[in-house]
């Protein structure tokens, strides 16, 4: 079976058209099942309380019910807003979100667009999404959205640097831009010549990971980070006037996004779809590759969620000063630490 | 097939994933039209504003405190796409690249910490 997938090898437009049915059904699936593990079930159990009980075998199927429902609601545009923008702002974050799954590798080949320089391409695509929350806030003519939308601009604009700096440390390791080049610089490698298990960059990069991690927990505007949609403040920010499927797509693409953030985080820190002493060249990697990723995504997914229904909400001000005064300086410090080893070493 | 063709393949499959992007959220709210109910109702269309009638319009002036920052941003953004070639380059460049990209990496630390005595990263 392995030797198939190997030996398929289709022209360029059966190919695309595979990877976009793919796609289209992987990306609202990893929503689903982030949304129905962590957030139904391991937020219940965090919090000492049952969750959904009632749809499905256990609740499991609460979210589709879920989707059933907001699809029957009523599309409302309230008076005054700028219509166009309104409507195309919830498809402009969930592009944004496709756009990510592109470059994301489930195997040396299992990959939609295996670019050479996937890291900045991701960078660059993850910050489109503010467009999105940006047209939202504005266009939806109301007070709240509007603050929403800033504060999700400010916020956003604040933990783009971190991040950036912080996968610069995996670059100057790797020594390549492309996914799956890390991922082979990962099972290939060693930790100061020891190269028992390769080199997961989270024993070499532990500083870049603890600094990705806050930074993608800010860009998902998750708790402790929720500011643009804290309910309590500014109901819902930049998402109070949308109703029914549009209101979806935006929690569909906060969780699609987290899902990818999280592969992502496993592609550059944890070995990405590889497993230490299985070679990557081996075959077994088209159907154990996917498996692996998933598995590590899991693990990921579960410390960003497990920080967001742990710790309150930080003020607006925290938030900067936190990115600005200690995560930035310390990513700084986390570059030159690892290049000077790099060449020295 | 040519590495160049191979290389804008690689970003024509980009921007369909863009297309595709738009068109599965269009075509799920195109499917959502033979589901959901029109019912025009004057009160609907009114902004939420705490549940009163909302006062004045939706895009009055406010104070932006982030253009600062957005400032700063800008700077730390630039220098970050200097680093990543030199990232992917540092085995080549060995001493010299790292001792030179050292020196750019202070000066714009010294740029932070400009700003930071300067009280521009306080919240005012």
């Amino acid at each position: 079976m392995t030797l198939l997938l190997a030996a398929f090898d289709p022209p360029y437009w059966v190919s695309t058209l595979i990877k976009v049915l793919v796609i289209s059904i992987v990306v609202p699936t990893t929503a689903l099942i982030l949304g129905m593990v962590f957030l139904f079930k391991v937020m219940s159990w965090m919090q000492s309380r049952l969750g959904p009980q009632e749809a499905g075998p256990r609740g499991t199927l609460q979210l589709l019910a879920d989707g059933v429902k907001f699809l029957q609601k009523e599309d409302i545009a309230p008076f005054g807003a700028d219509r166009f923008i309104f409507r195309t702002a919830p498809l402009v974050v969930l592009m944004s979100t496709l756009l990510l799954y592109v470059a994301l590798p489930a195997s040396a080949h299992l990959v939609v667009s295996d670019l050479d320089v996937g890291v900045f391409y991701v960078l660059a695509v993850s910050s489109l999404s503010v467009l999105g929350v940006l047209m939202a806030g504005w266009a939806s003519a109301n007070k709240y959205s509007l603050m929403g939308g800033l504060r999700a601009a400010g916020q956003l604009i604040a933990y783009e640097l971190p991040m950036v700096l912080a996968v610069l440390g995996v670059v100057i390791q790797a020594g390549t831009l492309s996914l799956n080049g890390i991922v082979f610089a990962q099972a290939n490698g060693s930790i100061f010549g020891w190269d028992a298990i390769g080199n997961p960059y989270i024993l070499t990069q532990f500083v870049g990971f603890f600094i990705f991690l806050a930074a993608v927990q800010a860009e998902l505007t998750q708790p402790p980070f929720d500011m643009p949609v804290a309910e309590s403040e500014i109901v819902s920010g930049y998402q109070v006037e949308y109703t029914g499927f549009r209101f979806l797509i935006f929690f569909l693409a906060e969780f699609a996004t987290a899902f990818v953030f999280a592969g992502i985080a496993s592609v550059l820190f944890l070995g990405g779809w590889a497993v230490p002493w299985l070679d990557t060249a081996s075959d077994w990697y088209y159907v154990l590759g996917p498996v692996v990723l998933f598995a590590k995504v899991m693990i990921v997914s579960f410390i960003i969620f497990w920080v967001r229904f742990t710790y309150p909400r930080f003020r607006e001000d925290q938030l900067q000063s936190f990115a600005w005064k200690i995560l930035i300086p310390l990513a700084l410090a986390n570059i030159v630490v690892t290049s000077v080893l790099k060449v020295v070493l | 097939m040519s590495e160049y063709s191979e290389f804008v393949r690689q970003y024509l499959t980009v921007a369909i994933f863009a297309a595709v992007g738009i068109g599965l959220g269009a075509g799920l709210l195109g499917l959502g039209r033979i589901f959901r109910p029109v019912r025009p109702q004057e009160q609907k269309y009114l902004v939420y504003e705490s549940g009163v009638d909302p006062v004045g319009t939706g895009w009055s002036q406010s104070q932006i405190r982030y253009y600062i920052y957005a400032l700063l941003f800008v700077m730390f953004d630039v220098e970050a796409v200097f680093l990543f070639p030199w990232a992917t380059r540092l085995e080549a460049y060995s001493t010299f690249g790292l001792i030179e990209m050292l020196i750019f990496v202070v000066i714009l630390a010294l740029g932070l910490l400009y700003a930071w005595r300067k009280k521009v990263l306080r919240w005012v």
